[in-house]
């Protein structure tokens, strides 16, 4: 029943923050207040059962101790407009009337006039009802600099104006991209092996993909993680290795969410969808197929490339490229790529000059990659890969 | 909320440097002073009522151990320093970035700050 309840809570924490930052204007009065409502909440439910809208209910009870707290510090001046609320009283309020304001609340947080690592814990904080503790704990920082960070943030959102509000439609495609991004960014960062995270930011996916179903790219997002994430128990194996794509034990992929990722993406190409979370969508989508459609991949690789002009998509498209047409094809195009400090394209070099047998060359970029790369598992799978050319006899290079 | 909007001319060409104003053309030299003048008579804009002379003119005043220490030019590097500023009444920080990215130094080479004013 606990277990239950904490789970209530997390899903409903957003929503109930939310929907009490838009009424108060204040973070930290409305972050109290929510944790006051559902300390209420955990002592009463139990015992009264849970209410029938447990989130109105949730809000309702917030506020109403929110008035009381302005009622008790009648000194704040600049809150008195907030005492002509008519008095309501817990068991009789009206539980129905609250609006969904998530969506103002993650434009909020994601204001490009916030650092980005702050966007990033704010996001987590208020949205995903993740506490201080657990995102300091999850990107590896002391839990007092996370705190930091998150009052700083709070602060100027309060200092500087940012409003609470779903941008106009002349801003909106910009900070909806800003939006998407740090989504993808703590996915990405839950990708790396922190799972948690990932299943935070298929949440969060989630929760932007109901409250924006026209958006193509909210549904790219959310496909794209969706597929990747299907992976994820395919990708390291028994003894924490890391597993490349091609040598997964498909039966460890969650068939389940594989379809429900291709529905997502189903959804975003038929509201038109091009942008580059759709595109990449669709390409996670050809990675689960065998036999995989190399120059389908390819071209893809070639389209997200165009649009964001990036080196590190070329780097992709050269890996399709080399399977479709073979090993020297893609070479090329990495050779013409600048990004030196980069281990993926030096291990991904490696494995091409040893496809073409050039084995004291495939020797020494894989040893460069181990010199730039950082993460203990990429490390141990560049060493895996150097031992097995160590002991390879053809060729010279 | 009230904002201050600092102008930072980086390296904006200016009427104080003839040689740079004038690799602009007419039009270009007419667009600065009309993008001004619009500035100055947008709703909420109170523009600032003196004109600062450029930062080459600064003089920056330290005091340690009692001893004043003077030295030429502006605290921080000429092309950081500030040029100009206005004010601007607004609903929220997304009008007042509205706002700056129609002043002219933010397209041509220079920064606006934008640091919110504390409400008494």
């Amino acid at each position: 029943m606990v277990e239950k309840l904490e789970q209530i809570f997390r899903d409903r924490w957003g929503q109930v923050l939310a929907a009490l930052i838009g009424f108060l204007g204040d973070f930290d009065l409305a972050e109290e207040a929510a944790q006051e409502a559902f300390a209420i909440a955990a002592e009463r439910w139990p015992r009264d059962g849970t209410p029938g809208n447990p989130v109105g209910w949730l809000v309702a009870t917030a506020r109403n101790r929110a008035i009381d707290r302005i009622r008790r510090n009648r000194t704040l001046a600049a809150k008195t407009h907030l005492l002509e609320v008519p008095e309501a009283v817990e068991d009789t309020m009206d539980e129905t009337i609250f609006q969904d304001e998530r969506l103002e609340l993650i434009f909020t947080c994601c204001h490009p006039a916030l650092a980005t690592d702050a966007q990033v814990a704010l996001t987590l904080r208020t949205l995903g009802g993740l506490t201080t503790v657990e995102i300091a704990r999850a990107f590896l920082v002391p839990e007092a600099t996370m705190a930091q960070r998150l009052v700083r943030a709070k602060r100027k959102i309060k200092a500087a104006g940012i409003p609470f509000r779903v941008p106009p439609d002349h801003l909106l495609p910009d900070r909806l991209a800003a939006v998407l991004a740090v989504v993808y960014l703590i996915f990405n960062e839950g990708y790396g092996g922190r799972v948690d995270l990932a299943s935070e930011a298929i949440r969060l996916g989630r929760a932007l993909a109901e409250l924006m179903p026209d958006e193509p790219e909210v549904h790219g997002l959310l496909a794209m993680m969706l597929l990747h994430d299907s992976r994820r128990r395919a990708r390291f194996s028994g003894s924490g290795e890391l597993v490349l794509l091609a040598e997964q034990d498909r039966s460890l992929w969650d068939a389940a969410q594989i379809a429900e990722g291709r529905a997502v993406l189903d959804r975003a190409l038929a509201l038109h969808g091009s942008g580059p979370y759709v595109v990449q969508a669709a390409i996670a989508a050809l990675h689960t197929d065998e036999p995989r459609d190399w120059p389908q991949i390819a071209a893809l690789y070639g389209e997200l490339a165009r649009i964001t002009d990036s080196p590190v998509v070329q780097l992709s498209r050269a890996v399709a490229v080399a399977e479709e047409q073979g090993a020297q094809a893609g070479l090329e195009i990495i050779d013409r790529l600048a990004l030196d400090d980069y281990h993926y394209l030096h291990s991904t070099r490696g494995e091409l000059l040893r496809r073409l047998g050039r084995m004291a060359e495939a020797r020494a970029a894989y040893r460069r990659a181990l010199g730039l790369a950082h993460d203990d598992a990429e490390r141990r799978l560049l060493e895996r890969r150097l031992t097995e050319l160590e002991g390879s006899t053809t060729g010279g290079g | 909320m009230k904002y201050m909007l600092l102008i930072h001319q980086g390296t904006t060409p200016t009427p104080d440097k003839p040689d740079e104003w004038a690799q602009l053309s007419q039009d270009e030299q007419q667009a600065v002073f009309s993008a001004y003048q619009a500035l100055n008579e947008t709703p909420g804009v109170t523009p600032a009522d003196v004109q600062m002379q450029p930062p080459e003119t600064a003089t920056t005043v330290r005091v340690q151990e009692g001893q004043t220490l003077t030295t030429d030019g502006p605290f921080v590097e000429i092309k950081e320093a500030l040029g100009g500023y206005l004010f601007y009444e607004a609903d929220d920080l997304d009008a007042a970035i509205e706002l700056a990215s129609r002043i002219p130094a933010a397209s041509m080479g220079g920064a606006i700050e934008i640091r919110p004013l504390v409400q008494w």
